[in-house]
């Protein structure tokens, strides 16, 4: 998530004070993304320093008497954020898995049931796919914020692919049962885990 | 008291070489409120264990209870009756009667029981108008869309007094956003008393349930705790 450019979005729509941007952030990701207001001014700071917002005094005082600032966009800002709207985020490299990462050790470990490390995760993904849904369930049509609905549907479909990756894995597994017994107990350092190499390390994400 | 009680329920067709065991000593107890969804992968029991739930087929040991009552113990008339008043189903396919409007598909099972089709339809007409479709009610299946025939099989399903509603893949043939409509209204049924089970293999659909059991090999391999409140997903903060 790019606070940076999700500022710019915010101060498209016009000027705002620091802690306003926080409140509005907050209010536009359903509150799902909790920000910090340290991390909004740390932002504003190195937007402006790259001349993608400008910011200005306010007419009114803080309490402890220094001037209030607002922000607003300026044009190299308004380019900036067409452009990372418009640009794909790079999804070419696999992330690194640590539930997918166990999946794989399980199957090459004796006397782990590969089976039961599977339904683990997919019970305690199953239990967290509850509560989001919980909160959709609870959240009327009246009153349902845009934001949180999206941000909810998308957490419930980035879970749900899981609970998939789980299902074909343990099916593929039931085809074609490894047999650990076989294997030697010791991991052989000459036969690597049959994991993808990423290709570009900085390509990583998480 | 349970509104659905299952007791080491076997299941099991064929003989010999053919022999398949579809269900192995389940357990399985629903509350009136509650909804419960099964998942487990093709041929790990979900349709078996459903239609015994729903008495449409007889177990091949073990009891089962329907609102306190035993199914085993009761004749064919018994059974059918307590099909018509308590039990609703809603299947994939819909299995809607093509030549009666979704008014008359949804008072039919009132109808059945004996009750007078003036009265009948107004409670289909009432069921109806909760899950929106007033105004489809005078509608033929094939003059509906996917998502509004799955809504009229809801509304039969939950017609008149059902304490008990079986649904199998109720979702499967529908795009996410009719998916998601038909789970409220199994959902908000549950809300009013009614007793839920839904099987499936999706977990979007799953997680409407309060509770969820696992089957595996015709056992229950696993199931989920209580549903903590949601606010615990949004006190711990994300990575921004």
């Amino acid at each position: 998530m790019s606070v940076r450019h999700a500022l710019l979005a915010l101060l498209s729509d016009g000027p705002k004070f620091g802690l306003q941007l926080r409140q509005d952030f907050e209010a536009r990701t359903g509150e799902v993304w909790p920000l910090n207001v340290g991390q909004v001014y740390t932002t504003l700071q190195r937007l402006e320093r790259d001349g993608l917002v400008a910011g200005e005094d306010a007419d009114d005082d803080l309490a402890d008497g220094g001037p209030r600032k607002h922000f607003h966009i300026t044009p190299a800002g308004e380019v900036e954020l067409g452009h990372w709207l418009r640009t794909p985020p790079d999804l070419s490299s696999p992330p690194r898995d640590e539930l997918v990462i166990k999946v794989l050790v399980a199957v090459q470990v004796a006397g782990v049931d590969v089976h039961e490390v599977i339904q683990v995760h997919r019970r305690y993904v199953v239990e967290l796919m509850q509560q989001w849904t919980r909160l959709k369930a609870d959240a009327t049509t009246a009153d349902e914020d845009l934001g949180f609905a999206l941000a909810v549907d998308a957490e419930l479909f980035r879970l749900d692919s899981v609970v998939r990756w789980l299902d074909a894995a343990e099916g593929r597994l039931r085809r074609r049962p490894v047999d650990v017994a076989a294997a030697p107990a010791t991991p052989r350092t000459a036969a690597p885990l049959p994991m993808p190499a990423p290709r570009r390390r900085t390509g990583l994400r998480r | 008291m349970s509104m659905l009680e299952m007791r080491q329920v076997t299941k099991r067709y064929g003989h010999g070489p053919t022999e398949v065991n579809a269900l192995r000593g389940v357990d399985l107890c629903v509350d009136p409120g509650e909804l419960v969804a099964v998942m487990g992968p093709s041929g790990s029991g979900k349709s078996s264990l459903l239609t015994i739930a729903g008495s449409l087929e007889a177990p091949t040991s073990g009891e089962v209870f329907v609102g306190g009552a035993d199914l085993l113990a009761m004749s064919r008339n018994e059974t059918a009756r307590l099909r018509r008043r308590s039990i609703g189903y809603v299947f994939q396919d819909f299995n809607l009667l093509a030549g009666l409007t979704a008014a008359e598909n949804v008072a039919l099972p009132l109808e059945l029981d004996g009750t007078s089709v003036k009265v009948a339809r107004r409670a289909a007409m009432l069921a109806l108008g909760e899950l929106g479709l007033d105004d489809k009610a005078s509608r033929f299946p094939d003059q509906l869309s996917g998502g509004e025939r799955q809504r009229v099989a809801v509304a039969r399903a939950v017609v008149g007094d059902r304490r008990l509603l079986l649904a199998d893949e109720p979702s499967g043939a529908l795009d996410s956003e009719n998916g998601e409509a038909v789970m409220r209204l199994v959902r908000a049924a549950c809300s009013r008393g009614v007793a839920g089970v839904v099987v499936t293999h999706d977990a979007q659909l799953a997680s409407w349930a309060d509770r969820v059991i696992f089957l595996r090999d015709g056992r229950v391999a696993d199931s989920t705790a209580a549903v903590p409140g949601p606010e615990s997903l949004l006190t711990g903060g994300r990575p921004s």
